[in-house]
């Protein structure tokens, strides 16, 4: 069997899996055996199916896990979606086939090689760097709950961070292969540029008061400088400078200061007034709100969950009890109506993708190729970890997506587009390994 | 670079593991801590999409659902159809105030969370067929006639009065004023808290039956007398001289009317006038821990038992800041002026309805009890209240003897208002001083049944800030409830 054929089987599986699952959202809404979940069904596996028709043309050897496991996620963040809000289901449904239809271009466009990117490193990095800071300008960025994240281009709302990560990845990959040799040698005009990344990062926390997508790009950074040099010196050097730098920086930055208060002490002694939703009201959880209800929806979850559609999101009065729930949230909807066998699973999807990605980096040839795969891979299950970890308070709780799960249109294509880099190591690797 | 990918991977596939570690700990480790919480919204959203079984007194419904459909799911909302009739037992169950009464101590059958195995998987089978899950019915003993004719002799007045069926101990009537319509505890508290009554504060959420600690004045006399029958010490005619006063620790304390003292009486007719002098000088003689030891056999010290909440009734007895107190020693407590009513005694309606119906039955106190049964969504009896002895009270001799002087009370003494013709009554009035002028704690006590048969009704009146007489005020009170209730109890 090929492995485009086992892609083919293993995206028939998941087909199933994710239609029973966005049906049984679908008649739980409707209160009755509706077939209107078929299209939408159609629709996604259609999209899929085209993706991988792509994949048999540009990348018959690459690795035959990722796309349907993309998938599946992608089925199970429509299901949540879908379920919280029919509106932005539908939305999201649109940009699955958009991601999906980025993900084609990138594939056809880099189908020879896609070391082409290398040439472009210096230009990729500044592109970086000004994406992540471009939201802070004045007139051009939206802050959307305190944070800076978003860029309105007439209609469409952007959030220009999701494709820095990227480049940043192709940078670091292109930059780290030219200099490894001398940097692990430990020079000290070696570190310049180093420094540069660490102020640009932390450049980039002050103006978006976002510290998850900072501690974000700037762990990819550590993890590509340990591959490329093997001195863990610099892991540690690292992380000393940016817990010394947001220290220092945590006075100044009421978000952080806020998202880390609430961390630690979700429900305060007393309860104080406070006002939510527009109205005050006297309770134990004030700035934490979001943590504790989305604790709440974990913990209502047990073993086997209450089953897609029978999560309880509302209040009594039909008010929503988590706000973001489809995007920062959508975990813990997942954790309620999938209990921990579900959720459980689900992280295993990540897992499975974290371990298929960071194999394609251990056999590609060249270093670029390594770094390029370690990166995004590293990246992918450090984003996972930032934000799930965030609703189940292991870290301060911040605003990033859950790759291909959470509502979003910049999130979802940054991750096609990711995953079209990652089909394109893979199937040269194994083509150069066949070759051999 | 392969050692180090092969490192980097392992840290990449931790971090996704530490998340399945933490979910696991949030939904399995941390679950019953979190779903106890009282900010949890999620556990109220499916307490209120249960379908709660009625409450019934005992045939019509006290406490009904109203469903409203919201977001794909069904809400079950209680509303109270009789209103404040029997709002302190029934209580409340609802989103804003949580909640009181059965609502809250029978929660657990209501929502159907107490049922055997069997149960529990039919219950499954309907959670998954998408069934809301429905409680057992609570059947009370309640008596609605005789409880509106309660609240209608109450008025604005505010107290509490109190019935049970003595041979068996189940409760007839529990009305405490002012009252409040638990309809309006949701959205409309503020209404309950503009309340008024005579007294200030109205405290309509107060179940002054259970909860209401009064003087119990001359009322206590009834428990007086029973110890010292049972003491050996006296009998019924055992005489004493009345100066119309008692030395205590050398303070005189008069009898309420002191214009005329009755000089040479005996035990019995103390009791049908209260002579004060008399009860005064058997405390002395025989001390307050023996007193106290025979009303602890009516019930005092002990939470009186019924099935609301315990929060919501407390014990009678001694009082020494606020919390009920028994002495170490004899000499703690001025015995004489407990033994007819006043120190520190305090006592609820409930437990002086437990003293006159021990006397009526003969000396048995029956433990007191509200619901009759609980019946399951299919009809089947889950549980049924069986009558149940609480204590010996006092010796056969002594319940008649003691039973034939409050006989006397009513028929030519003190409690003459509550007469009823036909009917065999016994009673005691109270009335206590509060140390405000013209304002007293008014009671009267009683057990009614046909001659020649076991009385059938024990009754308790008590009346907050009273110019008069508990003889003038409760007793009239008292005779227009147990009207109401002797002609249906009288013959089972």
């Amino acid at each position: 069997m090929s492995a485009r054929s086992k892609e083919l089987a293993t995206l028939v599986l998941a087909a199933i899996a994710a239609s029973t699952a966005f049906a049984s959202a679908w008649i739980a809404g409707a209160s009755e055996l509706d077939p209107g979940w078929v299209p939408w069904a159609l629709v996604l596996a259609g999209v899929f199916l085209l993706a991988h028709l792509a994949t048999r043309i540009t990348v018959p050897d690459a690795d035959p896990v990722l796309l349907p496991l993309a998938g599946l996620l992608c089925a199970i963040g429509l299901t949540f979606v879908y379920r919280i809000d029919p509106v932005d289901g539908r939305k999201q449904l649109v940009w699955v086939a958009v991601g999906v239809a980025v993900f084609i271009a990138t594939l056809l466009w880099l189908r020879f090689d896609y070391r082409v990117l290398e040439r472009s490193k210096y230009l990729l990095g500044v592109s970086a760097i000004a994406l992540l800071v471009l939201p802070s300008l004045p007139g051009v960025g939206e802050r959307i709950n305190g944070v800076k994240l978003w860029v309105q281009i007439g209609p469409l709302q952007f959030q220009p961070g999701e494709i820095a990560k990227v480049f940043l990845v192709v940078f670091l990959a292109g930059y780290l292969r030219d200099k490894r040799e001398s940097l692990a040698q430990g020079r000290m005009k070696d570190i310049g540029p180093l420094l540069l990344i660490w102020g640009a990062a932390m450049l980039v926390l002050v103006q978006t008061s976002d510290l998850g997508s900072a501690l974000l790009n700037f762990g990819i950074f550590l993890a590509m400088l340990y591959v490329a040099t093997g001195r863990v010196l610099y892991v540690g050097l690292g992380v000393v400078l940016f817990a010394g730098g947001a220290a220092a920086l945590y006075n100044a930055l009421d978000r952080v200061q806020q998202r880390v208060t609430v961390w630690l002490t979700p429900w305060t002694d007393e309860k104080v007034y406070c006002a939510i939703n527009g109205k005050l009201e006297f309770r134990q959880n004030c700035d934490s709100y979001q943590l504790v209800k989305s604790l709440y929806s974990i913990a209502n979850g047990g073993y086997g969950g209450t089953g897609i559609g029978n999560g309880t999101f509302e209040t009594v009065d039909g008010t929503q009890l988590i706000p973001y729930l489809q995007t920062d949230f959508v975990y813990s909807a997942i954790a309620q109506e999938l209990g921990l066998i579900g959720a459980a699973a689900v992280l295993l999807l990540y897992l499975v993708i974290v371990a298929r990605g960071m194999r394609i980096a251990l056999i590609a040839q060249d270093g670029f190729s390594k770094l390029l795969a370690a990166g995004l891979t590293f990246g992918f299950a450090l984003q996972t970890f930032i934000i799930v970890g965030g609703v189940l308070r292991i870290v301060p709780l911040t605003g990033i997506t859950l790759p291909f799960v959470s509502y979003g249109g910049s999130s979802i294509v940054t991750n096609f587009v990711m995953l079209a880099l990652l089909l394109l190591v893979s199937n040269r690797a194994t083509a150069a390994a066949r070759a051999r | 670079m392969n050692t180090q990918l092969a490192r980097v991977a392992r840290v990449a596939m931790a971090l996704i593991v530490a998340l399945v570690v933490a979910t696991t700990y949030w939904q399995t480790w941390a679950r019953p801590g979190l779903a106890a919480r009282q900010d949890n919204e999620i556990q109220r959203v499916a307490e209120f999409e249960v379908r709660r079984g009625l409450i019934l007194a005992p045939t019509r419904v006290v406490a009904r659902n109203r469903p409203v459909r919201a977001g794909g799911r069904t809400l079950y909302f209680r509303r109270y159809p009789q209103g404040r009739l029997a709002a302190h037992i029934v209580g409340y169950s609802t989103v804003a105030r949580s909640r009181a009464g059965l609502e809250k101590s029978l929660n657990g059958a209501l929502t159907g969370t107490e049922r055997g195995l069997d149960d529990l998987v039919r219950q499954s089978l309907d959670e998954l067929k998408g069934e809301p899950i429905v409680g057992d019915t609570v059947v009370t003993t309640l008596d609605l006639r005789a409880q509106k004719v309660a609240f209608e002799q109450l008025g604005s007045r505010c107290g509490a009065v109190v019935a049970l069926d003595p041979r068996s101990g189940k409760l007839l009537v529990m009305a405490s004023s002012p009252s409040y319509n638990p309809n309006l505890v949701e959205r409309r508290f503020g209404e309950i808290e503009k309340i008024r009554a005579d007294c200030r504060p109205a405290a309509p959420l107060v179940n002054r039956a259970t909860q209401g600690l009064y003087a119990p004045g001359s009322t206590f006399k009834v428990v007086t007398a029973a110890a010292a029958l049972d003491s050996g010490r006296y009998e019924p005619g055992s005489t004493f001289v009345d100066p119309g006063y008692c030395v205590v620790y050398g303070k005189r304390v008069n009898n309420f009317d002191t214009s005329s003292p009755f000089g040479s009486v005996t035990l019995a007719t103390s009791l049908q006038y209260s002579v004060n002098s008399t009860f005064c000088e058997i405390g002395k003689r025989l001390g307050a821990k023996r007193i106290l030891d025979q009303a602890k056999r009516f019930g005092f010290y002990l939470r009186p038992p019924l099935e609301t909440p315990d929060g919501e009734r407390r014990p009678s007895g001694l009082y020494r800041s606020g919390e009920p107190w028994y002495p170490e020693r004899d000499r703690d407590v001025d015995a004489g002026r407990m033994a007819f009513g006043q120190e520190r005694m305090l006592v609820t309606p409930m437990q002086m309805a437990m003293v006159a119906g021990g006397i009526g039955n003969a000396g048995i106190v029956m433990r007191p009890w509200v619901v009759e049964k609980l019946v399951s969504p299919e009809g089947g009896t889950v549980a049924r209240t069986d009558p149940e002895r609480l204590d010996r009270a006092a010796s056969p001799v002594t319940a008649r003897d003691v039973g034939a002087m409050m006989v006397r009370a009513v028929e030519a003494g003190t409690g003459t208002a509550a007469r009823i013709s036909g009917y065999r009554i016994g009673g005691k009035t109270g009335t206590a001083e509060t140390g405000v002028q013209g304002s007293n704690t008014t009671w009267f006590i009683a057990f009614a049944g046909r001659p020649g048969q076991r009385p059938s009704v024990a009754i308790a009146v008590a009346l907050e800030g009273q110019r008069s007489t508990g003889g003038q005020t409760a007793a009239p009170i008292a005779r227009v409830v147990m009207e109401a209730l002797l002609g249906r109890t009288a013959n089972p």
